[in-house]
């Protein structure tokens, strides 16, 4: 009799099984979301020496960091949004571990996005994807592709006068993915939303209505385009922090090789 | 007439750098007052309230009729070179490295007669006119003028010693995002100086501005953020060798007071404001400190752009406030670290700027950043410590220096 878990590890050791790091690295110069400055804004990543060998501490090296729940790849808990404030175990430390390993499909975006800054996922997008590969499966995290993590400096936020312009889902998009009851909505952009996300009835429809929901939020993921529609599974654990409405994270996904 | 500076050569790599020597910094508690009237580019002498007798050397009680209280004050610096010789020997490094030096006495109209440095354009018998300067030591020392210089008059090698010039220096300023970036530039190339690298914060968020500084010569943006310090030691260990005057502008403003304000912000403040300013500092502070006498582009000022607030708070801008009367504070103690090196900290104190969105609701007068460039630029040029720039900034450093419990009131209640 065979053991799935031993299985698995045994596949990954073989390299029959790989994993896919979908993390960008916690940096200084890596943009965070920008508001209109008389909000309070999103703390950048910061990392301060404590000692390094020397003075301060001669045998050992650490630091000190400070960011935002927000900062870098990061988990969106439903306690994040208005909408879910009162949504039952809606912060990360309450939420049941059991969701953070979980199956994953990814819908490919990036050809219209390339060529539209303001690419937007919609239903006929969503039910293109599933004629192809079938329904999107209950309880699974849904990834948009875009490949805008491959963007670097301004290019990433691409703001205008008029705010910034990234691609995002239509408030329809959110409405039938939470149809289909998945876990969670995850982009390569720096927050689930469109950059022009705000002028959508409801605003920052992703967020609004998946975490009114009780549903998850993953962004400033990359390295999508390893993966495959459908059959992998995604690793998405965030720190656990008291009353935290989200967190940075490592993401990772396991493929088939 | 002076000999005009000629742009520095490249520096020979086979050579050590000259380390800093200062003049002697020795003084008498009465003879300080010299140096805090030349910090502000003000001539003054200690002045008797009770028969008016002007005072030379300084002292603590009256020549003429004893009386201790002597007010320092300014004066009317004309005067007349009443003798004047030339030194050739010296026990002290700092002159021997000058030889020879020209020194004379000088006759005051208001009273006393005067040692002093002579400035290359004149000698015994000349109408002069008298100033106080910092010299290297930080300390007041007096200098004769004359009364209508040439055109390369700064360059004269006394003067030259004593100021922050930008002329032939590299200059770099911290946050070119900042209003007062793009006149700063402007205003510093006017005045000769060879090169200026601004730091650029966040370059993934665009900014329209950035255009003007690319179309510019002899200007370069570089990455650097004052609350990053890995940024700083990046940027000190690229450029650090070559940075003459450093000028901080980087500065975090949110309206609000204490409260009712957001410690976020607040904490903002202090990061940018504050501990920016110390890392700055600790970045690129011992390099220009050890570059002091390297030649005509040698290290010579640490600018801080400060809010007056720094001395007393405007409550409606409480956190805004309690983070530059701290960096006003870093800078006093960074100029005592400094002045071992001949280092000079100067501080440009402003009020609300012209265009600046957080200062718009506030009625005016305002500061515009061509008058804070001019300011810094003058300051620099005359070697000052402390500068103030713009109607608000200047009329709250003199009623605070009259009575700051008396401006504290004002501000906080009671005073329309």
């Amino acid at each position: 009799m065979s053991d799935l878990i031993a299985d698995v590890a045994v596949a990954l050791g073989r390299g029959a099984a790989r994993i896919v790091d979908l993390t960008h690295t916690l940096d200084p110069d890596f943009p965070v979301i920008i508001l209109p400055p008389e909000f309070g804004q999103c703390a950048r990543f910061r990392m301060e020496e404590v000692s390094a060998y020397d003075h301060r501490g001669p045998a050992w090296k650490w630091h000190n960091l400070t960011l935002n729940e927000h900062t870098g790849t990061h988990f969106d808990a439903p306690i994040h949004w208005v909408s879910g404030k009162d949504v039952p175990n809606g912060a990360v430390d309450e939420i049941d571990p059991g969701v953070f390993v979980g199956p994953v499909v990814v819908i490919d975006c990036s050809e219209g996005a390339a060529k539209d800054d303001d690419f937007e996922l919609t239903p006929e997008i969503i039910k293109a994807w599933e004629a192809e590969h079938g329904e999107i499966p209950a309880d699974s995290w849904v990834l948009m592709r875009t490949d805008w993590s491959k963007r670097s400096g301004a290019a990433y936020l691409n703001m205008a006068e008029d705010g910034p312009h990234s691609p995002g889902p239509t408030p329809a998009a959110i409405e039938l993915l939470l149809k289909r009851d998945i876990r969670g909505f995850g982009t390569e952009t720096v927050g689930t939303d469109a950059g022009q996300g705000a002028h959508y009835v409801p605003p920052y429809p992703a967020h609004y209505l998946l975490h009114g929901a009780g549903k998850f939020g993953l962004q400033c993921l990359r390295n999508l385009d390893q993966l495959p529609p459908t059959g992998a599974l995604l690793i998405a654990p965030p720190l656990k922090i008291k009353g935290g409405t989200g967190s940075p994270l490592r993401v990772l996904a396991m493929v088939t090789a | 007439m002076s000999e005009p500076l000629v742009p520095p050569k490249k520096k020979d790599p086979q050579k050590r750098t000259t380390v800093p020597v200062l003049p002697p910094a020795t003084r008498s508690r009465a003879a300080l007052g010299l140096g805090v009237m030349a910090a502000q580019g003000r001539f003054g002498l200690q002045v008797c309230a009770e028969c008016e007798a002007v005072q030379y050397p300084p002292r603590d009680a009256c020549h003429k009729c004893l009386s201790v209280d002597l007010r320092w004050q300014d004066v009317d610096p004309s005067g007349t070179v009443m003798a004047e010789t030339t030194i050739r020997v010296s026990p002290e490094p700092y002159f021997r490295e000058r030889m020879p030096w020209r020194m004379g006495a000088v006759k005051l109209e208001a009273g006393p007669m005067l040692n002093c440095h002579l400035h290359g354009e004149v000698g015994r018998g000349d109408a002069v006119r008298m100033a106080l300067k910092l010299d290297r030591a930080g300390q007041g020392v007096l200098v004769a003028l004359p009364q209508k210089g040439s055109a390369a008059m700064q360059d004269d090698p006394v003067l030259r010693a004593m100021s922050s010039d930008p002329k032939y220096r590299r200059v770099l300023i911290s946050d070119a995002r900042a209003p007062v970036a793009l006149a700063l530039t402007q205003a510093l190339l006017k005045a000769g100086a060879s090169h200026v690298f601004l730091g650029e914060p966040e370059a993934w968020r665009s900014w329209p501005e950035r255009a003007a500084f690319e179309a510019m010569e002899n200007v370069s943006l570089l990455p650097l953020d004052v609350t990053d310090v890995t940024s700083i030691e990046k940027l000190a260990a690229e450029i650090g060798g070559k940075v003459d005057i450093l000028i901080n502008t980087a500065s975090f403003v949110r309206p609000g007071g204490i409260m009712g304000n957001d410690t976020g912000f607040a904490r903002d403040s202090f990061e940018v404001n504050t501990l920016g300013l110390m890392r700055l500092a600790q970045g690129f502070g011992p390099g220009m400190a050890a570059r002091v006498q390297d030649g005509t582009n040698s290290a010579a000022a640490f600018v801080n752009i400060l809010s007056v607030q720094a001395l007393v708070p405007d409550p409606g801008f409480g956190t805004f406030g309690a983070s530059q009367a701290a960096a006003r504070s870093i800078s006093q103690s960074l100029r005592a670290e400094f002045r071992q090196s001949g280092l000079r900290v100067m501080n440009v104190y402003i009020g609300p700027i012209e265009g600046d969105a957080w200062f718009q609701p506030l009625p005016p007068p305002k500061v515009t950043p061509s008058a804070i460039a001019r300011s810094v630029v003058g300051g620099l040029v005359d070697g000052l410590e402390e500068v103030t720039c713009g109607d608000i900034a200047r009329d709250h450093y003199a009623r605070w220096q009259a009575d700051a419990l008396l401006l504290e009131r004002e501000m906080t209640g009671g005073g329309s």
